[in-house]
């Protein structure tokens, strides 16, 4: 037999596409488990259909999965793909606009027959015709390969169908050199209790991985060396798992009990599955009858001395817009993460967007401030949370985490943090009953007392009518009111004095400053660096901080002759940006349920440039 | 927070003496309702009960949502949350499952708690969080100034419906029955000892109670239970439910309720056709016959009942989230964070 090549390669992308029920997700998280594990940099994109089981065989039901990976660092899930797995038509379909002129297709051809072709719209068999002639293509009959390697184990065909996933990653994993023991592994514990399943899985994916090694087909395969990262120790995580653990940790350091009320919505349901899991880390999880039950039992039970949290996306978050402002009245810690979707109303379920920016600063009756912080790639949402809980705590105030439907579902490789040193965020519960007033003021930080029901002497009532300065009574005075209003205005105001300056990336004066949020910075990050490497002197300035803003904001925007904010949504924090700072700051703009791609923002920076 | 919260434990230890008098539970804020209201009544028999119940007032929490009588929290001088419109149930259940050690009440009105609040409710009684939920029901909606409520009388004139309304009225102890309650229990303002009686219950059940109080707004609806409390006519117009006992009703003690089938009917004691024996008795604890005795409600021909219709034992939400946290404790250890993250899959680079 022909020995096979190995190639390094500093970086890859490749991305597992097919049915809704093909199971790529599942094969590309197996894969990303497998590549963090090895050591590599990576990025990864889950792009799925709202239908759990979308029309089968049809565009719409296309499902995919891709991760960018490299010995290198690695910002975005990757702009386009080297490597395509298209599980049948409609997949290739979908898909091969994101693949590189010259890259690589491997197809099942079962998934080409003509009823597959006819679903996905194709007149002619691409794999036939000449239209795939820049790429190269390997048709495999993925299909009928893994029906063999199952034949001894009579197996229903359903069964048999659901495993083909698994010859498709061990292909992969030939294919870049990744070892098979991680997902056997997984295999292993997550089917103890069905052997038949297990064994399955485990003889397709050898079988797709002596295939590679077998078949005269492939000539190549690929190495990627671990990435030079730094020093430490990693484990891979998605953003939401990395909120729930923030959310945790949190309150594991406050050493109060965490209540999180909560009802399931895409894409925030897993933070909820997340916590449901580990009841053990004084963790509640209330799975509410609706959001607005999710958002008001979590403030009751901040009123108790919980630490209330709710998590929810877009539509939910609408929901809860009543209660937040209750929140902002009776001043108590809460915590609310709106996991943005693509919207408005239903929009797009599974989609990523930005388009909430401007509801979370100002979306409720009356002037009613809330903080909001973004987290800005999948493993940062646990500090994003963590930075949260503690202003909520700490300034008795509900706070709004920004994440997003790409963050949530994507992971990355996480340097874990040293749990010990994660800043201590004790409440300081009110217990002496002596000049005890409900809405007497900390003098440095406006926050009102948390005095808990269960402590003597300091029965009191709150509620959602305007409260007496220091007596927290109910009171209509116009000059009490006004008071009430610029009182809470400031004490979110003063967060600004308790969070760290804002840091250039690059240098720290030039031609462009693209300023970012929330997820769009691994895009940022790239584009910024290719021009960089240019000789370019653009620089990046990502807010974790929406409101209140850091105080260096505008004089870092000063020192720049042209600001770029690249946003997934119409012009959000651009809007705020301009108002504060009172620049002629540049839009660049994006809503196609999908994050920047970092060409998308090199091509404008390019354009601001070459205007200078 | 855990030193305080055994403090608190310890407070209320069964036989510790509280000597609380009904002043001890009144707020320095001056009550508002319209002179004549019928909140007024029910605000004096919660304060007079909480002495006997037991239960140190710093760990007693009222909350309500909006409307005339969820300003009940300011007027009591315990911990109170005025939340918002229908939220009540929520909140409490929040408040709760929190600290489960507190004594919890919802003061609710027919508006909050069945119209905008309905489905909170629902999921409260079915969930059996210990609480304890007082609905005021005035058929009316007062703060907003006399449109009609989802408890009105159907035909009702009001200013939203100047040509009657047009809803069917809910019948919120049948309503509280189908949500799988397992107190439902329903009294009236103008009958102090009955009402402090039915508090005490409720209080004393574990699981969530329901106790429905008529109560007259004798601005926007006054009279709507006068039949059920006007000496000429309520004798004839109410039966009270007690447990055990068969269901006597009149001036002369001469008319009873008889199970025809499934239909409940009136009969007459006097002709000695029927005894006292043939009546039904009732029981607190037989689900189907409370569902028959809620029906009477809106029945013109049927006293209307009052009393509790319902008393059952069901694992209560809070004490099976605590089983949960013990099981979840007991097979994977106290949380430890820092093992968490270090758990699973790790790699190291050097």
């Amino acid at each position: 037999m022909e020995e096979k090549k190995l190639r390094n390669l500093d970086e890859a992308t490749i991305r597992f596409a097919g049915d809704s029920g093909d199971g790529m997700q599942l094969a590309g998280t197996q894969f990303t488990n497998t590549t963090a594990i090895l050591g590599n940099d990576l990025s990864t994109l889950p792009d799925y259909p709202a239908e759990i089981r979308a029309p089968q065989g049809t565009t719409s039901g296309v499902s995919g999965f891709q991760i960018h990976f490299g010995s290198t660092e690695i910002n975005t899930p990757g702009d386009s793909c080297d490597m395509l797995v298209a599980m049948n038509a409609a997949a290739l379909k979908v898909n091969l606009p994101s693949l590189i002129k010259g890259g690589s297709i491997i197809a099942n051809t079962d998934g080409f027959n003509d009823k597959n072709l006819k679903l996905a719209g194709y007149s002619s068999n691409p794999l036939k015709d000449e239209s795939l002639s820049t790429y190269q293509v390997f048709e495999v009959d993925i299909t009928k390969l893994t029906i063999t390697s199952l034949q001894e184990m009579n197996l229903s065909s359903k069964l048999v169908d659901r495993s083909k996933n698994f010859f498709a990653l061990g292909m992969m994993y030939w294919l870049y050199d990744r070892p098979l023991e991680p997902t056997l592994k997984w295999l292993a514990e997550k089917f103890a209790d069905k052997p038949d399943i297990r064994e399955a899985n485990i003889r397709v994916l050898k079988a797709g991985w002596n295939y590679g090694e077998t078949t005269e087909l492939f000539k190549v395969r690929y190495a990627v060396a671990p990435a030079r990262l730094a020093p430490g120790k990693y484990r891979n995580i998605t953003g939401n798992q990395a909120t729930a653990w923030g959310l945790m940790a949190a309150a594991q350091k406050a050493k109060i009990d965490l209540f999180l009320g909560s009802y399931p919505i895409t894409p925030a349901s897993d933070i909820l599955h997340e916590l449901s899991i580990y009841k053990n880390f004084r963790v509640k999880t209330f799975q509410a009858e609706d959001e607005i039950a999710g958002i008001t039992s979590a403030i009751g039970a901040s009123f108790a001395g919980a630490l209330g949290a709710t998590t929810t996306s877009g539509p939910g978050f609408s929901l809860k817009t009543e209660a937040l402002g209750l929140a902002v009245m009776v001043e108590l810690p809460l915590v609310v993460v709106n996991v943005q979707r693509g919207g408005p109303s239903t929009g797009l379920p599974t989609k990523t967007e930005q388009a909430d920016l401007l509801q979370a600063l100002y979306g409720r009756n009356g002037e009613a401030p809330i903080p909001v912080i973004a987290a800005a790639t999948p493993s940062d949402c646990f500090n994003a949370i963590y930075e949260s809980v503690r202003i909520a705590i700490k300034y008795m105030t509900p706070v709004i985490c920004l994440t997003d439907g790409y963050l949530g579902n994507g992971s990355e490789p996480w340097f874990i943090p040293d749990y010990e040193k994660l800043p201590d965020i004790s409440p300081h519960f009110r217990t002496d009953p002596e000049g005890f007033f409900p809405y007497e003021r900390d003098a440095v930080t406006l926050a009102r007392p948390w005095a808990i029901p269960g402590t003597p002497g300091l029965e009191h009532r709150i509620g959602g009518l305007e409260k007496q300065n220091i007596s927290g009574n109910i009171n209509y005075e116009p000059e009490n009111h006004e008071l009430m209003v610029h009182l809470r205005s400031e004490k979110v105001a003063r967060i600004a004095n308790d969070i760290p300056p804002a840091e250039v990336e690059g240098d720290q004066q030039g031609d462009v400053l693209v300023v970012g949020w929330g997820s769009t910075y691994g895009a940022i990050k790239t584009a910024v660096q290719r021009h960089r490497a240019k000789g370019h002197r653009v620089s990046l300035l990502h807010l974790r901080y929406l409101n209140p803003m850091q105080k260096n904001i505008g004089e870092i925007i000063s020192r720049f002759k042209t600001i770029l904010v690249p946003e997934l949504n119409l012009g959000q924090l651009i809007k705020i940006i301009r108002a504060n700072y009172l620049v002629p700051a540049v839009g660049l703009n994006k809503v196609q349920g999908a994050p920047f791609l970092a060409e998308e923002i090199e091509l404008k920076i390019d354009e601001l440039i070459k205007g200078h | 927070m855990n030193n305080l919260i055994e403090n608190i434990s310890l407070q209320s230890q069964p036989g510790s003496k509280l000597k609380y008098t009904a002043k001890d539970f009144q707020s320095d804020q001056e009550v508002r309702w319209c002179p004549g209201c019928g909140d007024y009544s029910i605000l004096a028999q919660a304060q007079r009960i909480m002495p006997d119940i037991g239960i140190p007032k710093h760990q007693i929490v009222f909350v309500s949502g909006i409307g005339c009588s969820s300003r009940f929290p300011y007027y009591m001088d315990t911990y109170g949350f005025h939340g918002i419109h229908g939220r009540a149930t929520a909140i409490a259940s929040g408040v709760k499952l929190a600290q489960p050690d507190l004594s919890v009440w919802v003061v609710t009105g027919d508006g909050d708690g069945m119209s905008i609040g309905g489905n909170h409710l629902i999921h409260l009684l079915r969930r059996n969080i210990d609480v304890n939920v007082l609905l005021f029901n005035n058929q009316i909606y007062g703060l907003t100034k006399g449109q009609y409520s989802p408890t009105s009388e159907k035909g009702k004139i009001t200013k939203s419906t100047p040509y009657g309304s047009l809803d069917y009225p809910f019948n919120p102890a049948s309503l509280a029955l189908g949500a799988s309650a397992t107190f439902v229990a329903r009294t009236l303002d103008r009958d102090p000892k009955h009402l402090q009686s039915i508090l005490k219950r409720a209080h004393d059940h574990k699981g969530t109670s329901f106790v429905e109080i008529y109560q007259n707004c004798n601005v926007f609806n006054d009279g709507a239970f006068l039949q059920f409390t006007e000496k000429e006519t309520k004798d004839d117009s109410v039966i009270y439910l007690e447990h055990g006992k068969p269901l006597v009703f009149g001036k002369e003690k001469d008319k009873g309720i008889r199970l025809n089938g499934f239909s409940p009917e009136v009969v007459s004691l006097k002709d000695g056709k029927v005894s006292i024996h043939d009546l039904l008795v009732h029981n607190e604890t037989d689900t189907t016959l409370s569902f028959i005795l809620a029906d009477m409600t809106y029945h013109s021909h049927m006293p209307r009942p009052l009393g509790v219709f319902l008393s059952i034992e069901r694992p209560t939400y809070e004490s099976e989230m605590q089983r949960q946290i013990e099981f979840a404790k007991e097979k994977r250890g106290e949380g430890n964070m820092a093992k968490l993250l270090n758990s699973g899959e790790t790699w190291t680079i050097q």
